[in-house]
């Protein structure tokens, strides 16, 4: 029986609720668990402060309500299941090793930031600076897997080392800004500026997108490794039409400032 | 809050005082150890328990304008390692460079009560006296910058050797300061007037007419003649460097039978070519330290994982910053001083790291005077203070030890002498070389023992096989008679005291600096020493005869 979750009183002010993490629930009693320490402001308060506790833990909880106010769900989760019934704030999944994250709802800034592996499926929309590295760091993301079905904002990918980003609807400014390698795929829109400072790695846009100067046009082409991608994304439930799933592909190198190593393929074909 | 204390049954380590390991009574009153209390005192009993002094850090960088900005840089630190407050104590962040709360309490849970940051530019001083207003628990001073500073090497140059002693009084009064630090000596002024230029021998004569060994000479002879408690602090030229052994030797030449002290040796100590890999030279350079008594020294021992170097340094900082290839700060201190800042990662595969962590194990281990070889890391530069119980551990546990070595870069072991030491310090050896050594080496009377009058800054740990274990969680820690730490939680918090010196001075020596400033400086003479209102709780260690 999985542990449930249900916020009984919304926050005031951010809830930093980095316990709600099955690493860190493991073979704790109910009891044991509504006791754990969350952060209110910088109040230290126990979990049921805000919380109630429902069945015991079996390395799936489950979570209901609005919490656009709760900080640090799932980080540094290694395995488990964790469900979110509503929205949910900053950092969830931040340095995530592994097991998987639903949210049902949106999500806010800094998902899955600096994640190591493990999976986290939005299935409304997401903050700025998806998947990517805290400010100061050179690394963000190393692994694993984010699947946003609708929007996300500014800076997704941040300096992304490995691992997948998708973006079922648009994102904003800064898409894979710096990135060192990894994938991002946007279904829908680019902002201005993707892949500004990319090192290396792959963009792949539904969507033909200015780029900035310092990327070349490389060839088109019919990739066969995407359809494996796309594939593998239309099990997951994003709509991916069989023409995008062809080809072809622009191809774009860049960014010439840094290594000139990364690759931006724009789709050039039309939508059926 | 002071208390009336009693500590029963412990075992008790006070190295100063003759007392290895046997159980004693330790009574506090007012802040102080006295013979006795009376019967209704607090007791402790301490059964099963280690009693040492708090310990003393005689290098670290926890203070000032250079430690802002390394924290400043790297703000991924911050979010990995949150110091939560509580009812008594303050938040803060961690890391490798933790902030001013976090410092304080950090050393606290280590049972060390007092550290002294080792290099402050006189400009910087009111920024760190105003960040040690902050460092809670701990007793702190710095030592001052004034290798590189323009107008006492001008003074240097004319020889104008009275007027030099003065003007080093009067910085040392200006900034409240509690010695003189050099750092490349000679080293810094190139660089910054001309690209990547520094000095690479002792002898080598600058721009301006003065040689490092000039510089070093001066120092040491003004502050002992003076009598300042701690000699001259000393980070020699050539850090780093294979082969700048023989800069270690000079320099340590230089001061004769003066006393001096060596920053950070272990960096110091290396033999080989400039530009190959370096060699150890632990030994020679131990030689020295042992067979002179007027050389303290502490060891900069390198503990593999992130580190943050920074220094005065500024050339080496621009060396370092091509192999980390990252982010980096590089300033230049008005007419004082440089300063680099690099974030650092100490690997066990690369042959240079290992190769430092074995000569600083090295230097511990073939020294026959625990007394002036002092235990650091050079926080943060080598690795952090927190590493110290770890290090701790190495030093008493030669299986650890041999254990932690198959970890390493093999060819680098081979070029040293670390799997032949056999060596295993004692708890008594280990108070020496992080309470009392260092006390006695800094001229602090009242630290580092706990006999009559000496300040009650004690620490009680759990006696246990696993040292790191031990030394990482003591179960108490009193600070001035103040229990800060009971059975391992805060029970009390405290600002703790600056210790500074006040060398006398011909007021005169005011009418010779005063020009300079109006000419060279970006602030008026005036408002540049530090008035008494940024000293908040103190004490002035005395100054006298020079000593050795």
């Amino acid at each position: 029986m999985a542990l449930e979750l249900k916020l009984h009183t919304e926050p005031e002010v951010p809830l930093e609720a980095d316990c709600i993490c099955p690493d860190k629930l493991q073979s704790l009693k109910t009891s044991a668990i509504e006791n754990l320490t969350v952060l209110h402001g910088n109040r230290q308060v126990p979990l049921k402060a805000f919380f109630e506790c429902r069945g015991e833990f079996d390395g799936e909880i489950m979570i209901e309500g609005d919490l656009v106010n709760v900080k640090h769900i799932a980080s540094a989760m290694s395995y488990g299941k964790i469900t979110i019934s509503g929205n949910v704030g900053t950092h969830t999944g931040a340095a995530m090793r592994g097991g998987e994250i639903v949210i049902e709802g949106n999500a806010t800034d800094w998902l899955g930031a600096e994640m190591l592996g493990g999976r986290i499926i939005v299935k409304g929309n997401a903050g700025h600076m998806v998947g990517s590295g805290y400010r100061g760091s050179t690394i963000g993301m190393q692994g694993g897997e984010i699947i946003v079905h609708g929007h996300v904002k500014n800076e997704t990918g941040h300096v992304i080392r490995r691992g997948l980003i998708v973006v079922g609807g648009n994102t904003g400014d800064f898409t894979g800004v710096n990135m060192c390698a990894g994938t991002i795929i946007v279904l829908g829109e680019m902002g201005l500026r993707p892949g500004a400072g990319m090192k290396r790695g792959t963009i792949i846009c539904q969507t033909k997108t200015a780029l900035l100067p310092t990327f070349t046009r490389s060839c088109d082409y019919q990739p066969i490794f995407l359809r494996h991608y796309f594939k593998y994304l239309k099990s997951m439930g994003l709509a991916i039409s069989d023409s995008f799933m062809r080809g072809p592909f622009e191809r774009w190198c860049g960014d010439s400032v840094e290594l000139n190593r990364g690759e931006i393929l724009l789709y050039a074909g039309k939508l059926q | 809050m002071l208390t009336t204390m009693r500590i029963v049954n412990g075992k008790v380590y006070d190295p100063a005082n003759n007392i290895d390991g046997k159980i004693k009574e330790i009574c506090i009153q007012n802040g102080k150890i006295v013979d006795s209390v009376p019967d209704d005192a607090t007791v402790i009993d301490a059964q099963g328990m280690v009693i040492m002094p708090g310990g003393v850090d005689i290098h670290c960088h926890i203070a000032g304008p250079k430690v802002n900005a390394a924290r400043k840089l790297q703000p991924e630190d911050h979010r990995h390692d949150v110091h939560p407050s509580t009812p008594l104590t303050r938040s803060g962040t961690g890391g490798t460079v933790p902030s001013t709360f976090a410092t304080g309490y950090r050393y606290a849970t280590l049972g060390y009560t007092t550290a002294m940051e080792a290099a402050v530019t006189p400009i910087g001083a009111r920024h760190t006296l105003e960040e040690f207003h902050d460092t809670p628990v701990i007793d702190k001073g710095f030592y001052v910058l004034l290798g590189e500073n323009i107008f006492l090497q001008t003074l240097l140059r004319e020889k104008r050797m009275e007027e030099f002693d003065q003007a080093v009084a009067w910085w040392i009064n200006a900034t409240k300061a509690y010695t003189v630090k050099l750092v490349n000596p000679g080293g810094d002024e190139p660089w910054k007037g001309k690209r990547n230029s520094n000095v690479s021998d002792i002898d080598e004569k600058t721009d301006e007419g003065l040689s490092p060994r000039a510089i070093i000479e001066a120092f040491i002879i003004s502050v002992n003649k003076q009598g300042f408690p701690h000699p001259p602090h000393i980070h020699c030229n050539n850090l780093g460097h294979s082969g700048n052994y023989k800069t270690t030797l000079e320099t340590m030449k230089t001061a004769g039978d003066m006393r001096a002290h060596i920053a950070h040796i272990q960096f110091h100590s290396y033999g080989g070519e400039l530009g190959k890999n370096p060699t150890s030279k632990a030994a020679e350079i131990v030689e020295y330290v042992d067979n002179h008594p007027n050389i303290t020294c502490d060891v900069g021992q390198v503990m593999f994982g992130k580190s943050t170097i920074m220094t005065a340094d500024a050339p080496l900082a621009y060396v370092l910053k091509g192999h980390s290839k990252g982010k980096w700060v590089n300033a230049d201190t008005e007419c004082e001083s440089g300063c680099g800042i690099v974030p650092f990662q100490y690997q066990e595969h690369v042959y240079m790291h290992t190769l430092q962590w074995a000569i600083g194990l090295e230097i511990f281990l073939l020294s026959k005077d625990p007394w002036r070889v002092i235990l650091s890391t050079d926080h943060p530069n080598g690795g952090s203070f927190m590493s110290y119980p770890k290090l701790i551990k190495l030093l008493m546990d030669k299986g650890f030890r041999h254990e932690e070595m198959k970890r390493v870069n093999q060819k680098a072991l081979a070029n040293c002498s670390l799997r032949d030491l056999d060596r295993e310090f004692t708890l008594n050896e280990i108070a020496i070389i992080t309470r009392a050594g260092p006390a006695r080496a800094l001229g602090l009377p009242a630290k580092g023992h706990l006999g009559r009058d000496a300040d009650a800054d004690i620490t009680i740990y759990d006696e246990m096989d696993d040292k790191e274990m031990m030394f990482n969680t003591p179960r108490y820690v009193i600070k001035s008679g103040v229990p800060i730490i009971e059975n391992h939680e805060f029970r009390n918090d405290l600002i703790g005291k600056l210790l500074h010196i006040t060398p006398e001075y011909d007021k005169k020596i005011e009418t010779v600096v005063q020009p300079f400033f109006e000419n060279y400086y970006s602030i008026e003479f005036s408002n540049y020493a530090v008035d008494d209102s940024y000293l908040h709780d103190h004490e002035i260690i005395t100054t006298g005869i020079a000593k050795g």
